[in-house]
């Protein structure tokens, strides 16, 4: 049942083009509706489960040899995080109905974004951790389909190319830390990992296996310094932003960590690395975001300077920073999702998304106003027990002021951290307010190409009812926090903590005075922010993580094509150059490391002075062959070490070799002959003395080699030649006397057959080139 | 075998190998491509009688072949040369 639930969206995927073909009238989102919510209602059935502690797991053998089988796994996190992809998915499929007209290609859409729905399930129920890295990259590229959805426009191709490369590249950096781990742990379940954490820990690669595992969860997560592709991916839908960019696919990095937090936790490295990036993310995201002045862009730095804050809390891994953080989730999630919806329906509305743009639309889009109004004072943590951003913020403020676990460095760092804390919550409090206050109060331009109106109820339906969870998730936060939070926590530090979420912390808290400071420091930043805008000429100034990506892409593009014109040269001779000079170096290095050289005299013949003398003849000729300046008279001379060796074949009494060798012989001559008609003069060689002197010393060091591994090679006799055997047999078994031609076609006659092969070849290829003559017509020439 | 055939081809050889010397020196020096031709065409009888010696000293048959395919080889080879070096083709097309 549990994996028909999570392979649902990707029959339904398969389907959706059928349906899309077939039924015209309908707009094809009714149909896929259907999915998320049949699904959300499905998982809302293991609710009482999980509160009990009964965690359901499934297994369907998938490649049992290798350990690897597709288990999945419900207990509060995978739960919380499965509730929230398919009610989300709900919400967004149907503004996506409103949002997009049946004009585009639907069916793609709907595709892509059901097989981001199962792979997302799958990412967040898997109990495998080969199995989770399957689903991960799967959401990768469906995100990366999605975001290149208009693939018509230049920015959307770039922006989905952008992500694709750091979230893949993030994702392999996890799959060798997931190696890692089940490499020291001797299982890929995570749940088993997680039993065997102390074996992670202690072992000498963990610093590795962290870095690694968290270079996963950086790039998906959107982590300082790998935020960049997240701005560049509002290229897509906005309800693909909603979606993936806000509620979902960004949070994978975070259920990573939080799944595995079991294993690190409790360690200084993680967390510093965590609580550190995630606070610098925090303060840099929510830093860059009041920068910007596209709706969409200032969403996606705001989320990833909130997925900063969660990944801090992370960091903290006390039980109050915990519930914070799963807490945070869940409210990000839903104020995030319907801000998104309103910068779709603002755009969808009035054309436009830029801000300098818009303003006084109040009036005629109330409701958008309000909804946006909520969502964006929630996202500030504005101090009222009616946003649940708020509490989850002043929980942030909290569990930043107490540390429990005990060590020099934490003690030493820690007490930065609340002013990073309100720091980057000064910034996120006046992106906030300027979203709302400029696009929706103030004067109304008439450079808008539409008339603003009110949108379309069925478009307001989704983020109405995110917005009505914010409320409500505010008033009665102990609810969620019983039902979702605390098994939630449970999952994350296998402690059980009092879900309480208290309205009012009482007035002598120092996080109501912190969020007091916010409050008092960003309206005062926000109301002079003319003056001190300037400032972003000098920190960010021509520095910006997009600009790294960009320089670091172009550079390594640049600079490979630059390694790789110095080596490919196009010239045969430097190729030579390379093999020569490694067949030297490996076999010399080779040979001498082994003690390969070896020199003996044992059982050398008696050398006659014929032999001598024919040596003597065949040298000077091949060395002559060099000097020579002329085509013919090279291979005349050449001609002499042929006939030469043809000669020293009869010495050693080879006489079938010797036949052969004197026709091959003659009939290459004769065939250098034909070829050199056509060829010009020999010119003087003409290179320099440098290349000259490479030349001689690497053609000497061949030849070098060459004679001392054949001396080496007589002088160590392993083993008896199988000699005797064809001597003794070839009479007996093969019926000829001459034991050449019985060896060449009896006892080893398949290497003829494909010699003969060979020479068959050769002269079709050569009957082929000289008639096949492309570009000419009759092939004749 | 008698000791006096021994010693006697064992001198002939050496002489003839001693003349490929001075054929070798000619058909490298030169001057012209005729003279390498004709060189390397007299080097090719030579041998042949190197391989005849050489088969009386090893009192075998065998060589026959090979002393007879030296004599067309080098025969073709020297008239393929000598075409080539008059008319600048070795096989000429039909000039139908």
């Amino acid at each position: 049942m549990l994996h028909a639930a999570v392979l649902l969206p990707f029959l339904a995927a398969f389907f959706i083009p059928f349906i899309y073909r077939g039924v015209k009238q309908v707009h094809l989102g009714w149909f896929v509706l259907a999915v998320p919510i049949l699904l959300f209602g499905y998982f809302l059935t293991f609710i009482n489960g999980v509160l009990k502690g009964v965690h359901t797991l499934k297994t369907f053998e998938w490649i049992p040899s290798l350990g690897v089988n597709v288990t999945f796994f419900i207990d509060g996190l995978g739960l919380f995080f499965a509730l929230l992809i398919t009610g989300i998915g709900s919400l967004v499929v149907l503004y996506s109905i409103y949002y997009l007209s049946k004009a585009e290609k639907l069916g793609h859409f709907y595709v892509y974004l059901l097989l981001f729905m199962g792979a997302m399930l799958g990412v967040v129920l898997s109990d495998n951790l080969f199995v989770l890295y399957t689903f991960w990259e799967l959401t990768s590229i469906s995100s990366f389909l999605l975001i290149g959805y208009w693939y018509q426009r230049e920015k959307s191709t770039s922006g989905a190319l952008k992500s694709m490369v750091i979230t893949v590249f993030g994702g392999l950096a996890m799959l060798g830390g997931f190696l890692l781990m089940s490499d020291i742990t001797g299982t890929t379940s995570i749940r088993g990992i997680i039993e065997n954490a102390d074996l992670i820990v202690n072992s000498p690669l963990f610093t590795f296996i962290l870095i690694l595992v968290l270079l996963g969860a950086f790039t998906k997560s959107a982590q300082f310094p790998f935020h960049t592709w997240l701005p560049d991916a509002m290229e897509a839908p906005t309800p693909v932003s909603a979606f993936l960019h806000s509620a979902t696919m960004v949070k994978a990095g975070i259920y990573l960590v939080a799944r595995l937090s079991l294993v690190f936790a409790g360690t200084d490295l993680f967390f510093l690395i965590v609580s550190g990036f995630g606070l610098l993310t925090l303060c840099w995201g929510s830093y860059m975001a009041v920068r910007k002045t596209d709706l969409k862009a200032i969403l996606a730095y705001s989320t990833i300077s909130q997925l900063g804050m969660i990944m801090a809390m992370l960091g903290f891994g006390t039980k109050a920073a915990i519930l914070a953080a799963v807490f945070h989730i869940l409210n990000h999630a839903t104020f995030k999702g319907s801000l998104f919806m309103v910068a779709g329906i603002i755009d969808h509305e009035t054309g436009t998304r830029d801000i300098r743009r818009l303003g006084g639309l109040f009036t005629f889009m109330p409701i958008t106003a309000t909804l946006a109004l909520i969502g964006t004072f929630s996202m500030a943590g504005f101090p009222l027990p009616i946003l649940n951003g708020f509490l989850s913020k002043e929980m942030f403020f909290k569990s930043s002021l107490h540390f429990e676990h005990a060590s020099p460095i934490v003690e030493a760092v820690s007490p930065f951290f609340p002013y990073f804390a309100v720091g980057g919550s000064i910034f996120t409090f006046i992106y906030s307010v300027m979203i709302f206050f400029r696009t929706f109060t103030g004067k109304q331009r008439d450079t808008l190409e539409k008339q603003p109106h009110e949108a379309p109820i069925g478009m307001l339906i989704s983020p109405m009812i995110l917005v009505a969870l914010v409320v409500i998730i505010a008033i009665i936060p102990d609810t969620f926090g019983h039902l979702l939070l605390a098994p939630m926590v449970d999952s994350v530090t296998n402690l059980v903590v009092d879900p309480h979420i208290k309205f009012w912390h009482g007035l002598y808290n120092p996080e109501l005075y912190m969020s007091l400071a916010v409050l008092i420091f960003g309206t005062l930043l926000y109301m002079t922010r003319t003056k001190w805008v300037r400032i972003y000429d000098v920190l960010p100034g021509k520095m910006s993580a997009a600009k790294v990506f960009d320089a670091l892409m172009n550079g390594m593009v640049k600079g490979s094509e630059k390694v790789t014109n110095i080596y490919m040269t196009g010239s045969l001779r430097h190729y030579l150059v390379y093999i020569l000079t490694f067949f030297i170096a490996l076999l010399a290095i080779t040979m001498s490391v082994t003690g390969g050289f070896t020199l003996s005299f044992d059982d050398l013949a008696p050398i006659a002075l014929p032999e001598v003398m024919i040596a003597v003849v065949m040298a000077v000729a091949a060395f002559g062959t060099i000097f020579m300046n002329n085509r013919i008279a090279a291979i005349l001379v050449l001609g002499i070490v042929g006939y030469g060796l043809s000669l020293l074949f009869v010495f050693f009494r080879a006489p079938d070799l010797a036949l052969t060798q004197l026709i091959v012989e003659t009939v290459t001559v004769a065939l250098f002959l034909l070829c050199f008609y056509h060829l010009p003069d020999l010119d003087k060689e003409k290179s320099s003395s440098g290349t000259k002197v490479v030349n001689w010393v690497i053609s000497i060091s061949v030849g070098v080699i060459v004679t001392l591994i054949g001396i080496a090679s007589h002088s160590t006799k392993m083993f008896e030649p199988i000699s005797d055997y064809f001597i003794k047999n070839s009479y007996k078994l093969g019926g000829g006397d001459n034991i050449v031609n019985v060896i060449l076609v009896d006892f080893r006659g398949l290497d003829t057959m494909l010699e003969i092969l060979v020479l068959g070849l050769a002269a079709i290829g050569i009957f082929t080139m000289i008639k096949l003559r492309p570009g000419k017509k009759g092939g004749n020439e | 075998m008698t000791s006096l055939l021994s010693t006697v081809s064992t001198i002939c050889i050496i002489v003839i190998a001693i003349s490929t010397l001075f054929l070798l020196y000619r058909a490298i020096k030169g001057p012209s491509n005729p003279d390498r031709a004709v060189a390397l065409d007299t080097i090719g009888i030579n041998l042949m009688a190197i391989a005849g010696i050489l088969a009386i000293k090893l009192e075998t048959q065998y060589f026959n072949d090979i002393i007879l395919l030296i004599g067309i080889l080098a025969f073709i080879g020297t008239v393929a040369i000598a075409k080539f070096l008059e008319k600048g083709v070795i096989i000429e097309r039909n000039r139908d």
